[in-house]
């Protein structure tokens, strides 16, 4: 076998994560971990230039093209970012060189999964891929073992493995659809044959089908009401992982949505997936941006964020049309940059107060200044305010949205309203005002922060004409 | 495809939703780990049935999978878990039993409509036991809602898997069954290892998965 830029992409990871298991010791085995990621971004990226065929099993085209890059680039930062956070827990006694080391060893396999779910080309390699994804994560969420991190766990584990039984019987659903087609055997799971002939495919079958895949992987993307895991994963597990979990793992999850949803666009009898996911986007959107309110605790708060911007997401490819996609696919790119860079900055910010409290919480501005300016741009970037990438997506949306429905358009601003109303009022008591709580020190790095912040920044004021037309291509793809 | 195939093939999926509504009304915990036995039995005769139906060697795999691994292997774990723990062994419920019943009743028959109305296509076989499968998984999905203890919640979900595992075999000539049997014990292994490792017992003093939701993280 010719080695190329996709194998890479799953062998590094996996190469890496046999090591990292093996390998004692704290400092060398986080530069490994850089190392490893730093490769496979560099992979990622050659694929722009040299791209293999889709074979049976792998697939490589422009949609999921943009979804690794993002995952390795990210993949990569926060294991910058993993390495000074991991450095501290080791250094206050919160975690144990053994758990470090297999902390290292799952992330490597959490990347590893994540990959493998955007290359497949096989739907049923694609459910194995990211059923190992839930499952290095859920070990990961109950890593410190405190009793709100085991049922963080538990409820991840058992609302995860539920979602993943559904997506399962959906894409049974999908090959009995394609058996009397397509014939028997491996063909009647390969994404690309699938979609050439999809058109003659039972619609009644596929409709059923999409509805299992929607709840299924809906779980995954967090789409209220199937979110109930979401906010309990995402603050009691290791900062690091929260930022994966938010920034990558929604996202593959969406995209293996997206897949089902071209193959239904295709038939010209099945249900139009849009409505659906316009609904339970707006649901999202509004009942999340509603649970920001009373949060009292700050990951907690950042996770009901996610919700609400996976909601805005679904809703932009649920609406469908060039415009509205192209809206999404910058949502979900400025999100991920923008949710993990806020999770950094989240990290440092417990590690130096030593609580997740809000009310014990406050002043950070003057206490420590770097982190608490990078939180408030942050903040005002996951808000949407202009000039920042975020904002140009949902102006975007919301102006397309209202030349289509205007109705659901008047839903879409009063959410996104209601959200940044909230995220000020609790920022307002963190950032600003009198400074509250102890006050400790932490080995911060702020590169992989500041990074992100700048390249939404920049991808607010100025967005170069390859990406755009890159986009375009994708949002055009996606139909 | 001759007759007798096709009967035994839908005696045993039959079998298999008969056995997920004895799981129902079960309410002790030893009880009830000898009724997922059977239902696991029944699923192993059931792929076993199919292998040879289909002349599909490799599904064979799955059975004996089916068979050693969640026949023998979890229960006698769960047993001994069970045991270890000092669990106590009554199983409280949401709500009783023959509204539990009533409401299975309703979700077969929610899951015949719904899969002999789309599948008018597909051969008879694959369509019944289809229509079976989604039964199985709707009848798991309701013990996981109407139990409160952790340990009978994750039988709901290995009968809901047993489910999943009926429909794929059924699917004819579908890939990467017994690849994805695998996984999925993989997953079920994990979940029983967790009940141990997590602790439940000790951390929580008690399977009952409302006391675990005492310490969600608003109320600290």
């Amino acid at each position: 076998m010719t080695i190329d830029a996709l194998t890479g992409v799953l062998a590094i990871p996996a190469i890496a994560a046999a090591l990292l298991a093996m390998l004692p010791g704290y400092r060398a085995t986080a530069r490994i971990n850089i190392l490893a990621t730093a490769l496979t971004l560099l992979c990622a990226l050659s694929l722009f230039f040299r791209r293999p065929e889709p074979g049976a099993y792998l697939l490589l085209d422009d949609l999921n093209a943009t979804f690794i890059v993002l995952t390795a680039f990210i993949g990569f930062t926060t294991s910058i970012f993993s390495a000074s956070y991991i450095g501290h827990e080791l250094a206050t006694g919160r975690l144990t060189p053994p758990f470090v080391r297999f902390y290292h060893a799952m992330y490597q396999v959490l990347m590893f999964a994540m990959n493998l779910a955007l290359i497949a080309n096989n739907i049923g390699l694609m459910w194995v891929a990211i059923e190992m994804a839930t499952l290095t994560t859920v070990l990961m969420v109950g890593i410190y073992r405190t009793h709100e991190a085991l049922e963080a766990a538990w409820k991840y584990f058992i609302l995860g493995s539920v979602g993943i039984a559904l997506a399962l019987f959906g894409t049974i659903l999908v090959y009995m659809a394609a058996r009397p087609v397509v014939g028997e055997g491996l063909d009647a799971m390969v994404w690309t044959i699938l979609v050439k002939r999809a058109a003659a495919f039972d619609p009644a079958l596929l409709d059923v089908a999409f509805v299992f895949l929607l709840l299924g992987y809906g779980t995954k993307v967090g789409l209220a009401p199937l979110h109930a895991w979401l906010p309990d994963a995402h603050a009691e597990g290791p900062t690091p992982i929260s930022a994966v979990l938010s920034g990558l793992l929604l996202n593959v999850a969406l995209y293996a949505l997206l897949r089902f949803k071209m193959l239904l666009a295709v038939n010209p009898g099945a249900l139009a997936p849009g409505p659906l996911m316009v609904t339970l986007g707006l649901i999202s959107l509004v009942f999340a941006a509603f649970m920001l309110y009373r949060r009292r605790d700050i990951k907690r708060m950042f996770a009901y964020s996610s919700i609400e911007h996976m909601g805005i997401i679904t809703f932009a490819f649920g609406m469908g049309g060039p415009l509205a996609n192209f809206a999404g696919l910058l949502h979900m790119t400025m999100h991920s940059l923008t949710k993990s860079a806020i999770f950094f900055a989240v990290g440092h910010v417990t590690q130096v107060k030593g609580t997740q409290r809000i009310a014990d919480i406050g002043g950070l501005t003057e206490t420590n200044p770097v982190l608490g300016w990078g939180l408030v741009l942050g903040v005002v970037a996951i808000a949407g305010l202009p000039p920042l990438g975020i904002f140009m997506s949902e102006f975007l949306l919301v102006s397309s949205t209202f030349a289509r429905a205007p109705w659901l358009a008047l839903v879409l601003v009063f959410g996104i309203l209601i959200g940044i109303a909230a995220l000020f009022l609790r920022l307002n008591g963190i950032a600003f005002g009198q400074p509250r709580g102890p006050v400790g020190k932490t080995q911060a790095s702020y590169v992989p922060m500041f990074a992100h912040l700048a390249l939404v920044l920049s991808a607010g004021i100025y967005l170069p004409p390859a990406l755009v037309a890159w986009f375009q291509n994708v949002a055009g793809l996606l139909g | 495809m001759s007759r007798i195939d096709f009967d035994v093939a839908h005696l045993l999926a039959g079998t298999l939703v008969l056995i997920s509504f004895l799981e129902l009304y079960q309410d002790r915990l030893y009880a009830l780990l000898n009724v997922y036995a059977a239902h696991a039995f029944v699923l192993a005769a059931s792929v076993a049935w199919q292998a040879y139906v289909q002349d599909a060697p490799h599904l064979y795999v799955t059975a004996v999978i089916a068979l050693a691994f969640k026949a023998i292997v979890i229960p006698v774990t769960l047993h001994r878990i069970i045991a270890k723990l000092g669990i106590h062994r009554e199983i409280e419920k949401v709500v009783g039993v023959g509204t539990a019943m009533l409401a299975g009743i309703g979700l077969v028959a929610l899951s015949m409509v719904v899969m002999l109305r789309v599948t008018h296509g597909a051969d008879p076989l694959a369509r019944e036991d289809l229509a079976f499968a989604l039964s199985v998984v709707l009848l798991g999905l309701l013990m996981m809602v109407t139990r409160r203890n952790a340990v009978s919640q994750v039988v709901g979900f290995m009968s809901l898997e047993n489910g999943l595992v009926l429909a794929a075999t059924g699917a004819k000539g579908m890939p990467l069954v017994v690849e994805i049997s695998v996984a999925f014990s993989i997953l079920i292994a994990l979940i029983v290892i967790g009940i141990f490792l997590f602790r439940i017992r000790e951390r929580f003093d008690t399977v009952d998965v409302q006391a675990l939701e005492r310490y969600r993280g608003e109320r600290r």
